[in-house]
């Protein structure tokens, strides 16, 4: 038997915190002792063993208004009861109360390094945005919901409490966030291959070990209006680099990406420059580095006034391996160097 | 075709006055088969190191592993077309050294080279933990090429293989396979076809069928009796992880299966090869080829494996998309990218079709291995070959690393055991 | 932005809005079987093509072809 019981900060939004309807939607956070409104059936369910020590609430509308920075208001107000397991909601479809759930556990969970559980309905907007930030439980549409939405995250919130492992998610009932996890098994992937075709011709159900990915689509930029007179800068994800690449850029799953002065250059040539990529044949690239980063195009259509300026700096890193993660990392930082710098259009190149 | 495989089982591996094989041992002459490597004036040094399951020895940097067979008799010498003479593999007997392997050791381009723990967290990750290896451990000359090298390390390996192999020639067996694809007599069994795509990406990253280099090869039809008769052999190395081994191909686990299941609950028609080339209009052409070729030989079903990843994930794409296309339905077998965490897109491309996929792990996840008490080659390249990075070594000799580095992690012909589940 | 890459259907999956197709993999801007003078010219037209399509308003990811 535990010591002590685990402790939980629940956060509601202004109506479930009972403070009020949508003309409440604009208090700003507050902090109420133990538990409140559908946080009582949740102690409840939580037993003995873990406590509600604190329940935070918050208009919807005023979360929403600046969510980064209520979000570490509400993780501020939290960190002074030091939680273990921290819970919001349930939003079921509310947009707005979804979006607070969601970023209030993801910041929790970054700045407090502790577990957070929220559960919404399939539809709310706010899953797909924080759904690989918190376990998210699959509610009903509606408030009608409300008591089975209550058992299912008592459950997890004392799994989560108990610091127990928390299973797949077709085991344990959450949104599924396509997190990878390796795994040894029975039987090798020949064996399992064979049979999964002979499930699938069959008509029999089977299971794919590899849902196929997504990727975020963003809208256009607008074009560049006076090429005469615009900077346009080269990026590579080809991997090229001076010679004995300074730097370090790995040859797979980049770590890094790295800037480098190209002013006054007019070629890349093999005695100065190489590629640090490891996943091409690199004899091409080491011969003649222009061929994956074509500097001697760019600085001729610059000295014949085709466009302004090529831009001083190139950035390079190599796309071999690299997660998309880090290179949503490397993109952001690279693209708000060019924006700073006042560049007006990229040319990136890959291999 | 019918082939017979003598299997020799070899329990252990041992220097000796004599290249022999006693009591399941196979005992290796060093300085024959140093000599015989530097037959190749291309290279300047030979070594040789033993490495037996579970002694904590750390190979690296490693090229090609090569399992030793040598042809009893039937047409064409081992590894025919490269170092052995032309003859079409597949039938007759050869004799297989099961439980040894050559390994190519030292360092070539520096990327793409790969590593085994013969003990330790990390053994579990590659197959060669489990084998009675015998490293070859190879310097070129100054100022050689590297498209040189690379041929001169390849054909090396080869040829150390077909040596130790013509050891066991007059050997009994301890066990006989046989292999002969008879018509399933059941007609009513599904039809499945298995396509094998295969690296052709260029120096380092290039696979020779009969010799020939995959690159310039149209999708064909081949026996999977010529496969494990040693018609296909690696030149690559792309990531240690997902790179074919030349002892895969000899032992490609979805032949094994679709073998063992054939005549009893599936009708094995046939294996198309394909490449894995650096243009788009040749990914085009060879997957309409290839997927054109398994719709006239008739097949229902068609499992896909890979080879790397990044660029070849559109090939595999392309190969699903047209298979079903055609009404022929599919299995992927792949690897995965997604991250460290776990959390990134597994695969830089996506069908909708491709909704029958078996994972064999993320490549990208990070071990820490403990350092081992003897190195053969050296430890330093796991800095810079893929899946490792500045640091990875620590002060001690323990490393912390991708999988992406260990030889067959991740093999995508679905050789191991290991997998990747989404939470 | 615009994305010069061989491997389209890749480009398209990950979602560039502006792609120029490259020659090859491992020598996208270039053709190691061309003199070295005609594939400097090769390279230079690959690179002002990339540059017309930057100027041109698109509503939807674009290959540019021609």
């Amino acid at each position: 038997m535990r010591d002590k019981k685990y402790r939980v900060v629940h956060y509601l939004n202004q109506f479930f915190g009972q403070i009020g309807g949508e003309e409440k939607a604009n208090i700003p956070p507050l902090i109420k002792e133990g538990a409140v409104g559908p946080g009582i059936p949740l102690q409840q369910a939580l037993g003995e063993e873990g406590e509600i020590v604190a329940t935070v609430v918050c208009g919807d509308n005023y979360f929403a208004e600046d969510i980064e920075a209520v979000a570490a208001k509400v993780v501020e107000t939290v960190s002074s009861y030091k939680p273990d397991v921290f819970v919001a909601g349930p939003a079921f479809n509310a947009g707005r109360y979804g979006i607070a759930c969601g970023a209030a556990c993801s910041a929790v969970s970054k700045k407090l390094g502790i577990p957070v559980v929220t559960a919404m309905y399939k539809e709310n907007p706010a899953l797909e945005l924080y759904l690989k930030d918190a376990y998210i439980i699959p509610t009903g549409s509606s408030v009608r919901g409300m008591k089975e939405a209550i058992l299912k995250m008592a459950d997890f919130v004392r799994k989560l409490g108990l610091g127990q492992e928390i299973g797949l998610p077709q085991e344990e009932g959450y949104f599924p966030r396509s997190i990878r996890v390796n795994q040894f098994v029975e039987r090798t992937g020949a064996e399992r291959a064979v049979d999964m075709l002979l499930s699938k011709l069959k008509g029999e159900p089977f299971q794919t070990e590899c849902p196929m990915p997504t990727f975020e689509r963003i809208p256009p930029s607008p074009a560049v209006k006076d090429l005469h007179s615009a900077t346009i800068a080269l990026v590579t994800s080809g991997g090229i680099v001076p010679l004995g690449n300074p730097d370090r850029i790995e040859a797979a799953s980049a770590s890094k990406f790295a800037e480098y002065n190209i002013a006054g250059i007019d070629d890349l040539t093999p005695d100065a420059y190489q590629t640090c990529h490891g996943g091409y044949d690199p004899t091409y690239a080491n011969e003649e580095p222009d061929r994956v980063l074509p500097l001697d195009a760019m600085r001729a259509l610059e000295k014949d006034g085709t466009i302004g300026k090529l831009y001083d700096f190139y950035y390079v890193t190599v796309g071999n391996a690299t997660s998309v993660a880090n290179s949503q990392k490397f993109g952001k930082a690279i693209a708000e160097k060019l924006k700073a710098a006042g560049v007006d259009g990229v040319i990136l190149t890959s291999t | 075709m019918h082939l017979e495989l003598g299997v020799i089982k070899i329990r252990d591996v041992q220097f000796g006055e004599e290249t022999t094989i006693k009591d399941s041992t196979l005992y290796v002459n060093k300085n024959e088969l140093i000599a015989l490597a530097l037959e190749d004036n291309r290279l300047s040094k030979a070594d040789v190191e033993l490495a037996r399951p579970g002694e904590e020895v750390r190979i690296i940097p490693i090229k090609d592993v090569i399992e030793p067979r040598v042809k009893v008799n039937g047409p064409g010498d081992f590894f025919p077309g490269t170092v052995g003479k032309m003859g079409t593999a597949g039938s007759g007997k050869t004799n297989v050294l099961r439980g040894a392997t050559v390994m190519t050791v030292g360092r070539i381009v520096g990327y793409q080279e790969g590593f085994v723990d013969m003990a330790g967290p990390g053994a579990r990750y590659s197959p060669f933990s489990q084998t009675n290896n015998v490293a070859l451990i190879l310097h070129p000359i100054d100022g050689l090429a590297p498209r040189a090298h690379e041929e001169a390390i390849r054909l090396a390996g080869l040829r150390a293989s077909v040596y130790l192999g013509k050891a066991c020639t007059d050997v009994t067996p301890d066990e006989l396979e046989v292999y002969e694809l008879s018509p399933a007599t059941d007609t009513t069994l599904p039809r499945v076809a298995y396509v094998y795509p295969l690296l052709s990406e260029g120096l380092l990253h290039d696979t020779y069928l009969y010799g020939a280099d995959v690159k310039r090869i149209l999708p064909t039809l081949i026996h999977p009796n010529e496969v494990m008769d040693g018609a296909i052999v690696s030149g690559n190395c792309v990531s240690a992880c997902d790179k074919h081994t030349t002892y895969h191909h000899l032992n490609n686990p979805v032949i094994k299966e679709l073998y063992r299941r054939h005549g009893k609950d599936l009708n094995f028609i046939g294996v198309i090869i394909t490449n894995l080339n650096v243009t788009l209009a040749d990914k085009e052409r060879s997957s309409d080829y290839a997927s054109k070729l398994v719709k006239l030989v008739g097949a229902e079903g068609a499992i896909i494996t890979e080879e790397g990843f990044g660029n070849p994930d559109s090939d595999l794409m392309m190969l699903c998309k047209k298979l079903e296309k055609y009404g022929i339905k599919t299995v992927l077998i792949t690897d995965e990218y997604a991250g460290r965490d776990g959390r990134s897109q597994s695969l830089a491309d996506a069908v909708p079709q491709a909704d029958a996929v078996v994972s064999v792990g993320n490549a990208n996840e990070v071990i820490t291995l403990p350092p081992m008490k003897r190195i053969i080659g050296e430890l330093k390249p796991a800095e810079i070959i893929a899946g490792g990075f500045a640091g990875c070594i620590t002060a001690d000799g323990a490393l912390n690393i991708e999988i992406q580095a260990i030889m067959g992690s991740t093999c995508q012909l679905g050789f191991g055991k290991l997998t990747a589940l989404g939470y | 932005m615009v994305h010069i890459a061989t491997i389209v259907p890749i480009s398209l999956t990950v979602g560039a809005n502006r792609i120029v197709p490259a020659l090859a993999i491992p020598y996208p801007l270039g053709n190691p079987e061309l003199p070295k003078d005609k594939e400097r010219e090769l390279r230079l037209n690959l690179v002002k093509k990339a540059l017309r399509a930057l100027q041109i308003e698109v509503e939807k990811q674009t290959v540019f072809e021609e």
